[in-house]
């Protein structure tokens, strides 16, 4: 079975991620007090926020799926700045791009744009995995993800992979020093705590999983 | 525990901040029509001039707009509490400044911020503007001195725009304006000590925990855990560790000069800043150094945080003139225009 990924949904994918970050935006900055400046839950909520805002105002009948993405990379990056703003708006210019010329998404386009998505932290961000940042969940959720589409599994199980991979490489920060961001200079005392950014990412990842799921 | 502020909403807290500094000082300062987060000096851009851009999060007052003013910053932009600015408001102020000699952008060394100025940096390019970047990497607790280019900027921002603000004053290139701002940089050690957190005003709650009798030395301005975590200490012993990590890096010699910043980080009042100046003077005395400048009070604050930070620029010939040009800027000045 396949099915149509249209505007619309893109626009609602976008709204339950924002109010995911909203329910999450206290713990997320917990997190991020133990090796940071504890405002990453914050950065994350009004980045999203914005981002489904601008999409919402967009015309479903007249645009297309990569205006979406980019119009939500730009409301991301003007309303947030910080690392996360350069960070995801890069990933949904990715998703933008990858997207383009198509009117609506199949499942194997929104494979492509997921590994997009994640392909555009990386590239943003120059980080690799096990340097304890948001690349952690993000580049082996994409792997995973890519690795169930070319055995033929439905979206729907090549997303539920992709959270599982996303759980398992933000658990494995806690034992990652980090080289990257403000928690980079803490060295060992960072050891034990999980990365807000890969937390971020991995909620970010089981919207994806929750919106296709059947 | 909640703590307490005088906020309407601490989502507005930023931009309601910026109303009042302008209201305050609109001979000094402007905004870019049409982009509230980049903030103008009236009297500093001028055809042929280098234009300096600074910025960064909010939450560090007077750092950075406090800094923007005739011979010092042409322009600051502001980003949410403890946040890069993105890069449109950074392209404005880069537009808003540029004489047509270059733009240099200056600001702390955090991810965020070298991803969104570098964004505009390279927006900028498309526009023919070239601006180039000198990062602040003055706080020797963040990493050794081995690695200086991964250490975050601090309170010696001040010293450090300061030079080159005078730089692009005094009509220098902008190769000799990335050449002096890097100098200035090498010549400049902060160390800082931490006694109670802050809070961010849109969650007003304490951003760390630290124990009542307990400080953190070497802890970021933006609550990032320090090098080391131990008990209370008197001021001369606390000012004592902070300056020697300092003198020790800084190898000066009888005889040199430094400037001299003791930095509250945002709620330790002067009198016990001034005690540990009393410390620092006793301290350069013994090593023959000489205090030509020295600055107390508040330069780059974390909120309300409990502590406070000591800078020293090593001075030679060049860095002292620049440090003497006059400048006027709503929160600091310096030369003539102090008098």
């Amino acid at each position: 079975m396949t099915r149509t990924i249209t505007v619309d949904d893109l626009k609602s994918l976008l709204n339950l991620i924002a109010e995911a970050m909203t329910r999450e935006k206290s713990r997320l900055c917990e997190l991020d007090g133990v090796i940071g400046d504890a405002d990453h839950g914050i950065a994350m909520e009004l980045g999203f926020s914005a981002a489904a805002k601008a999409a919402a105002v967009l015309d479903s009948a007249t645009s297309d799926p990569t205006l979406v993405f980019n119009t939500a990379a730009k409301a991301f990056l003007n309303a947030v700045g910080a690392s996360s703003g350069p960070l995801y708006a890069t990933a949904l210019m990715r998703a933008g791009a990858s997207a383009k010329g198509k009117e609506f998404l199949t499942d194997d386009d929104l494979v492509d744009v997921f590994i997009a998505l994640a392909k555009g932290i990386q590239d943003r961000g120059k980080a690799e995995i096990g340097e304890k940042t948001m690349v952690d969940a993000w580049a082996p959720a994409a792997a995973a993800c890519g690795a169930a589409r070319e055995n033929r599994m439905p979206l729907a199980t090549c997303l539920s992979e992709a959270l599982a991979a996303a759980e398992a490489g933000t658990e494995a920060t806690k034992d990652m020093i980090a080289t990257k961001g403000r928690s980079s200079r803490l060295g060992e005392r960072a050891l034990g705590h999980i990365d807000p950014g890969a937390a971020s990412a991995t909620i970010v990842v089981s919207c994806f999983q929750t919106f296709f799921s059947p | 525990m909640k703590t307490k502020k005088l906020i309407n909403d601490g989502a507005a807290a930023v931009d309601e901040m910026l109303a009042g500094i302008l209201a305050a000082h609109p001979r000094h300062l402007r905004v870019v029509e049409g982009s509230p987060r980049s903030i103008v000096a009236n009297e500093g851009p001028r055809p042929g001039k280098v234009g300096l851009v600074i910025g960064g999060g909010s939450g560090h007052e007077p750092t950075f707009l406090g800094f923007v003013g005739k011979g010092l910053a042409d322009a600051a932009a502001i980003g949410n509490v403890f946040a890069s600015p993105p890069p449109d408001p950074i392209i404005e102020c880069a537009k808003a400044v540029d004489g047509g000699a270059g733009v240099l952008f200056m600001y702390g060394n955090y991810a965020g911020d070298v991803m969104n100025f570098d964004m505009a940096a390279e927006m900028l390019a498309m526009d023919d503007i070239e601006a180039r970047t000198v990062l602040t990497t003055d706080d020797v607790a963040s990493a050794p001195i081995e690695q200086r280019e991964r250490r975050r900027g601090v309170a010696g921002n001040v010293f450090i725009f300061k030079a080159a603000g005078a730089a692009c004053d005094l009509m220098y290139s902008l190769d000799e304006v990335e050449r002096v701002a890097r100098w200035a940089n090498d010549r400049t050690y902060t160390m800082g000590v931490a006694l109670s957190p802050c809070s961010l005003p849109q969650t007003l709650k304490p951003n760390f925990q630290l124990g009542d009798d307990e400080m953190e030395i070497g802890m970021g301005i933006h609550g990032e855990p320090g090098v080391a975590r131990g008990p209370l200490k008197p001021a001369d012993q606390v000012t004592s560790e902070l300056l020697d990590r300092i003198l020790g890096e800084m190898k000066a010699e009888r005889g040199d000069r430094v400037a001299v910043l003791v930095n509250s980080l945002g709620s330790t009042p002067l009198m016990e800043l001034y005690i540990m100046m009393r410390k620092v003077k006793m301290m350069l005395d013994a090593a023959g150094i000489e205090i030509h400048l020295s600055l107390v009070g508040n330069y780059c604050t974390s909120l309300e945080m409990a502590g406070a930070s000591i800078t020293l620029m090593h001075l030679d010939d060049e860095l002292q003139r620049l440090i003497d040009h006059p400048c006027d800027c709503v929160m600091f000045r310096s030369g003539e225009a102090s008098r």
